[in-house]
């Protein structure tokens, strides 16, 4: 079998990364960069997924047909949300979404 | 045969036969990234729509217990993937004590997260009859620290300056937060009941260089459930901390 082993030393070092990203982000969250916050969270958070399933995952070792449904995943999770939230940001809304308050009467 | 790590008749070769155990967990994972993604999106909705609310909501989270418990998750993570180099190099002691371990930390997670369930019905957060964003300001307790409510009582009240019906638009966040965070914890016991049973087999000494497709395969879902969550933390933990 030619499987592909990763070394501890790779997952060792792809820990210390995670917990850096954890860390910047905690930091970040804390600072006001405006609108960019949520940008920055997203974008670390991207990162750190990517090395998990790049490298934890062995998606980086895997077949070319395991990495297509991997892609695949991420393309049908876009188009779910891209479309979905550019009907939201586009129609027209009476003031609001339908107010909360008429679902959660107390 | 399979449990054995033979190989079965409709594949050609072990590998392929591996390969394509592989591809089935991630072929479910697929559909789970979709499972999801769906309360990601109901989330980003009503998040746009009451950023106020969601803010405030947010910052009730006790950013130490859900820092403590990414921590944990990674770390966690890190022992389940050494479990699959251990099976994978043959050194079968290490195997059971690596998964030993995701358990552990797996475990340490799921009891943080009651501590984390507990304060929020203490604290009426629980989405309902008596949900109240100022209830824990206006009825601190002895053990609280009076500064602390002193500047969550300030921050409610703006929040309720701005957005009036903040307590029917909190009940969507913490309603978004029992979904997205239960769900997690949902993943995270099966995860466990699965590692029960990868733990049993090690013992027994099934998982060889040549066979150690289960423990592959559960790592794999382990991890993707650590990808959830790293996505959950900045969202439902961080939202509104700079102000």
């Amino acid at each position: 079998m030619s499987e592909h082993i990763v070394s501890p030393k790779i997952y060792l070092a792809i820990f210390t990364t995670l917990m850096a990203g954890t860390g910047i982000t905690v930091w970040a969250a804390f600072q006001n960069f405006g609108k960019f916050n949520i940008v920055i969270a997203l974008a670390i958070a991207t990162i750190k997924a990517t090395l998990v399933v790049l490298y934890f995952m062995h998606a980086r070792y895997s077949p070319k047909r395991t990495q297509l449904v991997i892609v695949c995943s991420v393309f049908w999770l876009a188009i779910m949300l891209s479309l979905t939230l550019a009907d939201y940001n586009t129609r027209r809304h009476e003031g609001r979404l339908a107010s909360a308050t008429t679902c959660y009467r107390a | 045969m399979h449990r054995t790590g033979q190989l079965y008749g409709h594949f050609e070769t072990l590998e392929q036969q591996k390969e394509s155990a592989a591809l089935g967990m991630w072929v479910f994972l697929v559909t789970e990234v979709l499972f999801f993604g769906g309360l990601f999106l109901a989330y980003t909705v009503n998040r746009g729509a009451f950023s106020t609310a969601f803010g405030a909501g947010s910052n009730t989270l006790d950013i130490k217990l859900g820092g403590f418990n990414t921590v944990v998750l990674i770390m966690s993570s890190l022992t389940m993937a050494m479990a699959v180099w251990s099976a994978q190099v043959g050194k079968k002691k290490l195997v059971s004590i690596f998964l030993i371990a995701t358990l552990g930390l797996g475990t340490v997670f799921l009891g943080v997260k009651v501590i984390e369930y507990k304060q929020k019905f203490d604290h009426h957060l629980i989405p309902g009859q008596g949900f109240d964003m100022r209830y824990r300001s206006e009825h601190p307790r002895v053990t609280d620290d009076p500064k602390e409510i002193a500047i969550e009582k300030e921050e409610v009240e703006k929040t309720f300056a701005v957005d009036q019906d903040t307590n029917a638009h909190g009940q969507l966040y913490f309603s978004l937060y029992f979904a997205m965070t239960g769900l997690h914890a949902l993943h995270m016991i099966v995860g466990a009941g699965l590692l029960v049973w990868l733990i049993k087999a090690s013992f027994a000494g099934r998982f060889t260089p040549q066979y150690n497709t289960p423990v592959e395969i559960v790592g794999l879902y382990w991890h993707f459930v650590d990808i959830v969550w790293i996505y959950l933390f900045p969202l439902l933990y961080l939202i509104d901390r700079h102000r």
